[in-house]
């Protein structure tokens, strides 16, 4: 190929990756906020400080809850429509219904058939057994990942972070990257706080010696010591096992303060269904306790004075002004379709993260100062040479990176450092290779030659391998490894083409193209 | 400037040394081995046992003793605290344990620093990681996917490019160098965690550079010298690229170097590994890869099959 078209398309491809990784270089200017910039590297987590979290919903539990409420519903219905059964019990995840000896109930009519239509019936004498279909239990675990992200997102929007970023991972996993999180304990309590409201009457006459453990239930209210943070006490309530309402109806959620004692209490509006379902339960219970249980614990249990026809109900409980901000977040979001479990979590400060970058770039520059001295001491204008190669090769990965707007992660910069180490190998092979020709022939334009041809195949072979072992680390999906892996095999790749492209067409300048060839100075 | 100033064809006799050297390897991989078994296997970083890591930093000098205490009175005795970086940074890391009801806590920050508000006012928690069991789990298997893969490949392509017996050759010198790194974090009682591993798979990668440099001489040298026996012809062949292996080694040392010095306490554990990595590689490349190759050559002659071939 002519050397200046050589020339030409290094040089093209010289600014093309100046211009893309300029971006790069804006963003992080003293002053400049990163996020008014496309196209430029972004820092991990653990670079920029936040929160990274891996969770899994349960959703097996959310089908069980499906399994729980159609057995009550079932339940009612039978009992409204007086039929003869023994129970309604739930074995196996599967509703048991047990029918007195001789009686039967056709489930597949109304009123039943409408709502056991996802149950698959097993008929055995005076047992049926009912268990939700295959594919229903798969759509309600898919559905209830995409519920909870939905309600998750809401619920950071509250956060403030100006760039969070939820995604979906296999079945069942959600990830949550919070950049520049301050509050991590928050954060944790906002996501991990599955939010069920249930109202039920207490049973302000049951002693232990009357509780039926079939129609009741037994819930517990929790004191907490605000100083030292312990469990004081827990004040069991037995509740009537019948739930009356849930926190699906709820339109809004406000924190207010009470004028008599200053304490913080939430206050729930419903919507107008949830406003006639309140008054309708309120009037029924005039005169008893309804206990308020989020989350299946007791938040208080007001007695009910008169029917309350305004769509309005308050939770009071020994809140800070923050814990009550919390509740009226999770309550306002509504509830998680299902408990979630933290599988993983990365929490680092700003501070520490700043560290991070500083000795990154420390260690990248010292070390890539010691190489570019060494190539320069050993190899002369041949060390200018690599030298250049060099630098023009982190421009490259830079540019790459920022293209993708690919993410940085200290063991990254880790990857970036080791690639300048490794990228000399390319040129120090061919350099070796030439000076062993330049011992053997007095032709140095042979020497150039047969040094470059030579060492071409050893180059490949010997980069090939180790981008095996950067494409072997990219399985580990989001983590810091993925990052360091992601780098190393950009440096390799550009690493080959500064040194066979870039490298050589200083040679071709520098020798080859003369007619009367200098002596070789490596 | 040059390091070695030979004439062609002149070699250094490295493979009279092979005794000595499957002596000493011999040595750093018993004594490895010998390490594990009498610690009851790896000391795993939380990545693959779970657990809750708390990097904190106090405004004050800590008392590990101390707070060891502090910990042991609130009856959580299963922690592991340990000072983390240079002392002056006065950082601790606290590992607590995966079944710590803290860890994963909606009041991990609060109760931690009500917990040491006694031995310090002032304290940041900088970095918090914990790893559930399911995770642990994935991330066990998924690093001996790892490796396993990284292997496979290698050996299917030095097969292609070389002859099978380069292949095993290849493999053994990185399973020797695997097995001396793994020794020594066992042996100065190193958490063996995930960065350690990406650090293995790249000395994995980095070592396997070196063999194919050699390996490609020998089989240049082959074909060249026809009347040269193996051994002159692998001694002639590492002398050869030898200037190539200390300069390129050199480099790298000295980024990693860098790296281990400069990089911070995070990815301390992940530059040692490469350190001692990239020292081993290069001689395993020297005297694992090359004297095994001769080993496998005379014990199935290649019948028919060129020597040089591709």
């Amino acid at each position: 190929m002519d050397i200046k078209v050589k020339g030409g398309i290094i040089v093209l491809a010289l600014i093309a990756s100046i211009y893309y990784a300029l971006p790069t270089y804006r963003a992080y200017q003293p002053g400049v906020d990163p996020q008014t910039i496309n196209n430029k590297v972004n820092l991990g987590l653990d670079l920029q400080g936040g929160m990274y979290l891996d969770i899994e919903i349960k959703t097996e539990e959310a089908v069980k809850e499906i399994v729980r409420r159609t057995a009550v519903e079932l339940e009612d219905l039978l009992i409204d429509n007086q039929v003869d059964f023994v129970e309604v019990r739930i074995a196996n995840e599967s509703i048991i219904l047990e029918m007195e000896p001789g009686r039967k109930v056709n489930l597949d009519s109304e009123p039943y058939k409408r709502f056991l239509v996802q149950f698959i019936q097993d008929q055995k004498i005076n047992l049926t057994h009912l268990t939700l279909k295959e594919d229903e239990i798969d759509q309600i675990r898919e559905s209830s990942v995409n519920q909870a992200l939905e309600v998750i997102r809401n619920r950071i929007d509250s956060l403030g972070i100006s760039e969070p970023s939820l995604q979906k991972q296999g079945e069942d996993n959600i990830i949550i990257q919070l950049p520049g999180l301050k509050d991590r304990d928050r954060a944790i309590e906002l996501i991990g706080t599955q939010a069920v409201l249930q109202f039920q009457i207490v049973n302000n006459n049951a002693t232990q010696n009357t509780y039926n453990k079939l129609t009741e239930v037994v819930k517990y209210e929790e004191v907490w010591d605000k100083v030292t943070n312990k469990l004081i006490s827990k004040r069991p309530y037995i509740l009537n096992k019948k739930i009356l309402m849930t926190g699906e109806f709820i339109r809004d959620a406000r924190v207010r303060i009470d004028s008599r004692d200053n304490s913080p209490y939430v206050a729930l509006s419903f919507d107008s269904i949830g406003a006639d379902v309140f008054a309708k339960i309120t009037q029924r219970n005039v005169g008893r306790n309804m206990a308020i249980v989020l989350d299946d614990k007791v938040q208080s249990a007001p007695i009910i004075r008169e029917a309350i026809t305004g769509g309005e109900a308050s939770i009071s409980g020994q809140f800070t002004v923050e814990e009550a901000e919390t509740l009226k977040i999770v309550l306002k979001s509504g509830n998680l379709p299902a408990p979630i479990e933290i599988r993983e979590e990365r929490t680092v400060g700003a501070s520490l993260g700043e560290d991070s970058v500083n000795q990154g770039m420390n260690s990248l520059i010292i070390g890539s100062v010691l190489v570019l001295l060494f190539m320069l001491i050993y190899y002369r204008l041949a060390g200018i040479f690599a030298a250049i190669a060099l630098i023009f090769n982190v421009i490259i990965i830079i540019s790459i990176l920022g293209v993708f707007g690919a993410t940085l992660t200290l063991p990254g910069m880790a990857g970036i450092v080791l690639t300048i180490g490794m990228a000399v190998d390319a040129n120090v092979l061919i350099f070796q290779r030439i000076r062993e020709e330049l011992i053997r022939t007095e032709n140095p334009r042979a020497a150039i030659q047969e040094g470059f041809g030579k060492a071409f195949r050893t180059i490949l072979d010997a980069n090939v391998t180790t981008l095996f072992a950067a494409l072997a680390l990219l399985q580990f999906g989001t983590g810091p490894i993925k990052g360091f892996a992601v780098t190393l095999s950009i440096g390799i790749i550009a690493s080959m083409f500064t040194a066979i492209i870039v490298t050589r067409f200083f040679f071709d300048l520098f020798y080859l193209s003369k007619t009367k060839l200098n002596k070789v100075i490596i | 400037m040059q390091l070695l100033k030979l004439k062609e064809g002149q070699f250094i006799d490295f493979l009279s040394y092979k005794k000595i050297a499957a002596l000493i390897s011999f040595i750093l991989i018993l004594g490895g081995i010998v390490s594990i078994v009498s610690h009851n296997g790896l000391k795993y970083g939380i990545d693959f046992k779970g657990g809750t890591n708390v990097q904190i930093q106090f405004s004050d000098q800590p008392n590990l003793d101390t707070i060891r205490q502090i910990f042991s009175e609130k009856m959580m005795n299963n922690i592991i605290l340990q000072t983390f970086g240079d002392i002056e940074n006065k950082e601790i890391l606290l590992g607590l344990p995966i079944d710590s009801p803290l860890g994963t806590g909606e009041r991990l920050t609060l109760e931690l620093k009500n917990i040491l508000q006694s031995q310090n006012k002032n304290i940041e928690i900088r970095r918090i990681e914990t790893i559930g069991p399911k995770v642990g789990d994935e991330l066990k298997i998924s690093a001996v996917k790892a490796i396993f893969i990284a292997l496979g490949l290698v050996l299917l392509y030095i097969t292609i490019r070389f002859q099978w017996r380069q292949g095993v050759s290849a493999i053994i010198a990185l399973l020797h160098d695997v097995t001396i790194v793994v020794g020594i974090f066992s042996i100065l009682d190193k958490e063996f965690s995930l960065t350690v591993v990406a650090a293995l798979l790249t000395v994995v990668g980095y070592s396997l550079n070196d063999t194919i440099v050699v390996f490609d001489r020998i089989r240049e040298n082959i074909s060249k010298y026809r009347k040269k026996s193996m051994e002159e012809t692998i001694n002639l062949s590492i002398t050869e690229t030898l200037s190539r292996t200390l300069i390129t080694s050199g480099t790298t040392l000295l980024v990693v170097l860098s790296l281990f010095l400069l990089g911070g306490e995070i990815i301390n554990d992940f530059s040692f590994a490469l350190l001692v990595g990239i020292l081993i590689g290069t001689y395993s490349s020297i005297y694992v890869a090359s004297p095994v190759s001769i080993y496998l050559t005379n014990l199935f002659p290649p019948t028919g099959e060129s020597t040089a071939n591709s």
